[in-house]
Order: C-alpha cells, then sequence, then structure tokens
C-alpha cells in the first residue's frame, strides 16, 4: 500500500497554487480593449527609433488614409491574438496533460488485450495515471464550453463575423459547428472516462474473486474501447487542434496527435514507476519491467517522427499553397520549438535510449524521460499557437503557470489514486509470470 | 599437435545447464559447447562476454548515414563536381534546403549499411562461409543431443567420472588433431 508523502503532496499544492496565481495574472495582463494595444504598439515603434517617419513623410495622403486602415487592421490582429494569448496557454496544458493520462490508459487497454506477461505488475501504475482522465476532462470541457459561448477566439470557425465572410468555414460548417462540436466532445469524454472507471472497477473485483470472470470482462471491454478509442481520437484531434486551423486539412493529423500523446502517457507510466520504485514500493518490479518501457519510450518515439516527418515532407514536397501555409507560419515564426521539438522528441531519446544498458539506468530513463515530456509538450504548443496567437506567442508567465498548475493537479490525483488500493493486483491471471518477468 | 579433450553428451538442456554450472565451478575448462537450437542463458552460465555486434552495426548506420549524405550532395547539391539543377522547383542551393527529399535515401541507406555490413561482420567473426568444411564433433548434437567439450588437465580418469556423474548420458576421451 502506498501512502502519499506529505513533501510530494506539498509540492503539488504549492504547484497549483504558483500556477493559479500565473494563469491569473496572465489573465489580467492581456489587454482589455483596442486602445491598449495601440498604446503597447505606439510604445514599441518608439522603441526602434525614428528611422521609419522620414521615410514614411514622403507617402502620399491617399497612401496615409490606406496604412490607417491597414494600421487599425493590425492593431485589431494584435488585440485578438495577445486576447487568445493566456486562453491559449491554458488550453495547451489542459489538453496535454488530459491527453497523457488517455495515452497512459490506452497503453494499459493495449496490455489488457494483448495479454502481455510483463506488464501486470504495472496495471496499478497505470491506472494512476490515467485516474486524472476524469478531472481533466472536466476542466478541458468547460474549456470548450468557454470557447463555444465566446470568452475566447481560439476557434475562429465559432465567430458569426468571420464564418458570415468565409466561404471555406461556411462550407464546413454542417461539421464545425457548435452544437454537434460539443455533442462529439461529450460522447467522446464519456466513453473514455467510462473504460477507465469499468476497467479499474473489474480490476479491483477481480482481486476479490474465485475465478477469473472479471479479467475476461475487462479483457473484452478493452477490446471495444480500443476500437471506439482509435475512432474517437481521430475526430477528437480534427475536433480539438486541427479546428483551430479551419483552413487546413491533413490525413494522418490523428495518428500523428495519438502517437504524440501515447508516447508521453507510456513517459509518464515510466517515469512515476521510477519514483514508486526508488521508494521503496514496488517490489515486484525489476530492470526488466524498466527496460520493457523503455523500449517502448524509444520505439514509440521514432514512430512519432516517422509521423511527423511524413505529414512534413509530403506537404513540403508537393508545396501546394493551400496546404503549404500550415508549415510555412510554423517555420517562419516558429522556427526554433518547430525544429527543436524534432531534437527533444527524437535525436535525443534516440541517442540516449538506444543502449539496452542504458534503458534500465532509473537517471537516464528520467532524463529521457523529461526530455520526451518538453518535446511534446512543444509539440502540441506548435500545433495550437501559430492560429490563435500567432506572432505573439511566446513561452512566458501564462504558459508556464499553465503548466505547473495543471502539473500539480496531476500529480495530486495521481498519486492519491495510487494510495487508495495496493499497488500489485492479487489474481491477475498472468501475474505470476509478470513478477518473474526477466529480459 | 594433439591433445586429448572430453565430450560429455546429454539429451536435457536442464541438465546441460546444470552440468556446465558445475564444470565450472569445478574449475575445469569448457572449451566448447554444442546444441541443436538456442539454449537461452547458456552464454552467461558459461561466462562468456557479451557480443558487440550491435555496436558495430551502430558504426556502420553512421556510417550508411553519412555514406548516403556524402553521395546526395555530390549529385544533387555541389556547385562544383555535381548538377545543382532546377527540378521542379526543388532548391538546391544547399544541402539543407531541400534536406527533406533526401531523407527517405539517408534512412534506407542507414538501414542497408546497419543491417548488411553487421551480417557480414557475423560471418567473419563466427568464421561461416558457403563451402565451409562443418565443424560438428558428433551428428547428433544438430538433432537432439548436447555436447560439451572439456579440455583435460592431467587426469582424463577423474574429469571422465566427474562428467558421468553431471548426468551425462555418454563420455568419450577424444584426440585432437
Amino acid at each position: 500500500m502506498y501512502t502519499f508523502s506529505s513533501k510530494l503532496k506539498t509540492l503539488s499544492f504549492v504547484l497549483m497554487i504558483i500556477g493559479v496565481l500565473g494563469i491569473g495574472y496572465g489573465f489580467f495582463s492581456a489587454p482589455k480593449n483596442i486602445q491598449d494595444v495601440e498604446t503597447m504598439l505606439k510604445a514599441e515603434e518608439s522603441h526602434h527609433g525614428s528611422t521609419h517617419t522620414e521615410a514614411t513623410a514622403h507617402h502620399t495622403e491617399k497612401k496615409e488614409a490606406h496604412a490607417e486602415a491597414e494600421h487599425k487592421e493590425h492593431t485589431e490582429h494584435v488585440f485578438h491574438q495577445l486576447q487568445n494569448k493566456p486562453w491559449a496557454a491554458l488550453y495547451v496544458a489542459c489538453i496535454f496533460f488530459m491527453l497523457v493520462s488517455l495515452g497512459a490508459l490506452v497503453f494499459y487497454a493495449i496490455q489488457q488485450v494483448a495479454q502481455a506477461g510483463w506488464s501486470p505488475v504495472l496495471f496499478r501504475v497505470m491506472q494512476g495515471v490515467s485516474s486524472y482522465l476524469l478531472p481533466g476532462s472536466i476542466i478541458f470541457f468547460v474549456l470548450l464550453l468557454l470557447s463555444g459561448f465566446h470568452f475566447n477566439h481560439l476557434f475562429i470557425w465559432m465567430d458569426k463575423e468571420v464564418v458570415a465572410h468565409d466561404e471555406l468555414i461556411q462550407g464546413k460548417s454542417g461539421y464545425l459547428n457548435f452544437p454537434f462540436w460539443i455533442i462529439r466532445a461529450i460522447v467522446f469524454l464519456v466513453i473514455w472516462n467510462t473504460y477507465r472507471i469499468l476497467s479499474r472497477k473489474n480490476c479491483l473485483a477481480q482481486d476479490e474473486s474465485n475465478d477469473n470472470t472479471f479479467y475476461k470482462k475487462n479483457f473484452k471491454l478493452s477490446a471495444l474501447f480500443l476500437v471506439l478509442f482509435i475512432v474517437s481520437e481521430s475526430i477528437m484531434s480534427w475536433d480539438w487542434i486541427l479546428s483551430v486551423d479551419p483552413h487546413w486539412f491533413s490525413t494522418l493529423f490523428g495518428w500523428y496527435v495519438f502517437a504524440s500523446f501515447f508516447v508521453s502517457g507510456i513517459t509518464t507510466i515510466s517515469m512515476v514507476t521510477l519514483y514508486l520504485k526508488s521508494k521503496g514500493y514496488l517490489e515486484n518490479v525489476n530492470s526488466s519491467h524498466i527496460h520493457d518501457l523503455s523500449k517502448f519510450m524509444f520505439g514509440i518515439s521514432v514512430f512519432w517522427t516517422y509521423l511527423w516527418f511524413s505529414q512534413f515532407m509530403l506537404i513540403w514536397y508537393s508545396n501546394i499553397p493551400e496546404e503549404v501555409t500550415y508549415f510555412k507560419t510554423r517555420i517562419e515564426q516558429f522556427n526554433l520549438p518547430f525544429f527543436g521539438m524534432v531534437f527533444l522528441n527524437f535525436v535525443f531519446p534516440f541517442l540516449t535510449l538506444i543502449n539496452t544498458d542504458f534503458k534500465r539506468i532509473a537517471p537516464i530513463v528520467v532524463t529521457a524521460g523529461i526530455v520526451i515530456l518538453v518535446g511534446h509538450y512543444v509539440d502540441f504548443y506548435v500545433m495550437i499557437m501559430p492560429s490563435t496567437v500567432g506572432t505573439q506567442a511566446s513561452i512566458g508567465v501564462s504558459e508556464i503557470s499553465s503548466v505547473l498548475f495543471f502539473l500539480g493537479l496531476f500529480i495530486f490525483v495521481v498519486f492519491s489514486t495510487l494510495s487508495k488500493v495496493p499497488l500489485t493486483p492479487k489474481r491477475n491471471p498472468f501475474m505470476e509470470e509478470s513478477k518473474h518477468f526477466h529480459y | 599437435m594433439s591433445s586429448t579433450v572430453v565430450h560429455a553428451l546429454y539429451n536435457d538442456d536442464d541438465i546441460l545447464m546444470d552440468a556446465v554450472k558445475k564444470t565450472r565451478a569445478a574449475h575445469h575448462h569448457i572449451e566448447e559447447v554444442f546444441t541443436p537450437f538456442p539454449v537461452h542463458g547458456l552464454d552467461k552460465a558459461m561466462g562468456l562476454a557479451p557480443t558487440r555486434l550491435a555496436i558495430c552495426a551502430f558504426i556502420y548506420g553512421a556510417y550508411g548515414l553519412g555514406f548516403a549524405t556524402w553521395l546526395m550532395w555530390n549529385i544533387m547539391i555541389n556547385p562544383s563536381g555535381g548538377w545543382p539543377q532546377d527540378i521542379g522547383g526543388k532548391p538546391s542551393f544547399s544541402y539543407l534546403q531541400n534536406m527533406p527529399a533526401f531523407v527517405p535515401v539517408m534512412f534506407e541507406m542507414t538501414v542497408f549499411h546497419a543491417a548488411h555490413l553487421m551480417v557480414i561482420t557475423f560471418y567473419m567473426r563466427s568464421k561461416l562461409w558457403p563451402f565451409k568444411k562443418a565443424e560438428n564433433p558428433d551428428v547428433r548434437t544438430t538433432d537432439d543431443h548436447f555436447l560439451m567439450e572439456v579440455a583435460v588437465k592431467n587426469n582424463v580418469e577423474e574429469l571422465t567420472s566427474f562428467l558421468q556423474n553431471t548426468g551425462a548420458v555418454e563420455v568419450k576421451v577424444v584426440e585432437k588433431h
């Protein structure tokens, strides 16, 4: 039985408090109206020096009027971007942590269905990591509702003004309309959470039963979940991530998003396992279990890279204007995060986790794990920010404190779930094999 | 120069594993073990050093990547010696600019070199080639028997009786040339 250490509990509360304060500051310091932006831009202009003024003096009056209209449009644009910034920061962190726990849940379901002989000793850890799904999806759902009720401009297709002048979005409004969109969200979140709750219940009931009925139930349930998951995941990625760019489309996007949070989920499982092991709670977990998790981290990292590159290269190669803008904005405005994440998510884990011995050494696995998680946060950042905040995006107070808040909440929920039941399931048919797993 | 060795034959891999451990504990030198299939853990029981083939493969892969880069640069980009032409608007001004198009080649070349050179290394290190004379001391070892070859230090009698006691179904004293 695991007891939630008071130190970790304090840490999670500190993270949440700092996070809330930072998020609050982010919303407070966002410009309230166009005038704020005007003064901000003026201050910036005077900073840049007076070289412009001489050049603009030669302009004719007509051009000046045109420039004024352009300037007004620009100010309005910047205003919307800056207003979106704290919202987008919250949105990225919220969806990232929720999907991490979903990734862990999917990994758990796969282990059940594959009848893996090595992983049953880790089932409770996986259930712990995926337990964040419920609070995470509630907060996420509230964020979706707030977007739907026009508290922010994350999804431009929700703006009637925009849609009225945009034939492309009008053409998609049969799919991209708020009621249908929010109903889909409800359906997906309900499916995922139901599976998690039922599967956990069956797993605990299996501990107390005399036969394998609950194990078999879980097997069927997991198989059903995986089928529903892959459909819902694909649509989810269009709804919650792709639709911030309603003018762009990509066929392998769902897979790409899946690979991103699947590897993050596995990494989180591995890191929580290593933490519990270091505190002496998982006596049945040996270095071979860690080795297997590291292999998954390694393999799925490469899989993510494969999809990242395939999506990028196909669009770069054919260079069709309506598709390529997506990468053009990312390369021009988000160059470092866009290419930096390939280093974080591919090169670093590839070179550290390729070695068999390294896959068993806790400090190396944890280092690689932190790099992978940071890298996949950046991945989600690069998916959301360019179309919501654009040139005004930066990793500042809003972004960091949103991550800290959800990290604190994640730690709190995960470890309090872990402390509720024994960490080793009692009578899983593969338990003995798993305890003696050796690679 | 000829030397004397003892061949102990076993018909079960568990008995073989025990025998190997006992023989090592008694400080007899095991020259070789012949088995019809891989016996899990035998190398550890014999105290064999781990293989370094994977390290070789990594180096070969790195070489393959370098080779592919060199090749593509010299053909597609290099302004003096290559043909940096405009093919369908692809930017051939620098390697980096056109790199996505080269990645499939770079990947395949990496895998190709890592795989093939490692296999060839394996053949060379284990001395395998098409007209190689088989070094099988007893035909049964390819079917259902396990054979442990132990070097004789001084007392043949003692060694044979020791090996009999490890569960061998047959113990032979062999003169090797």
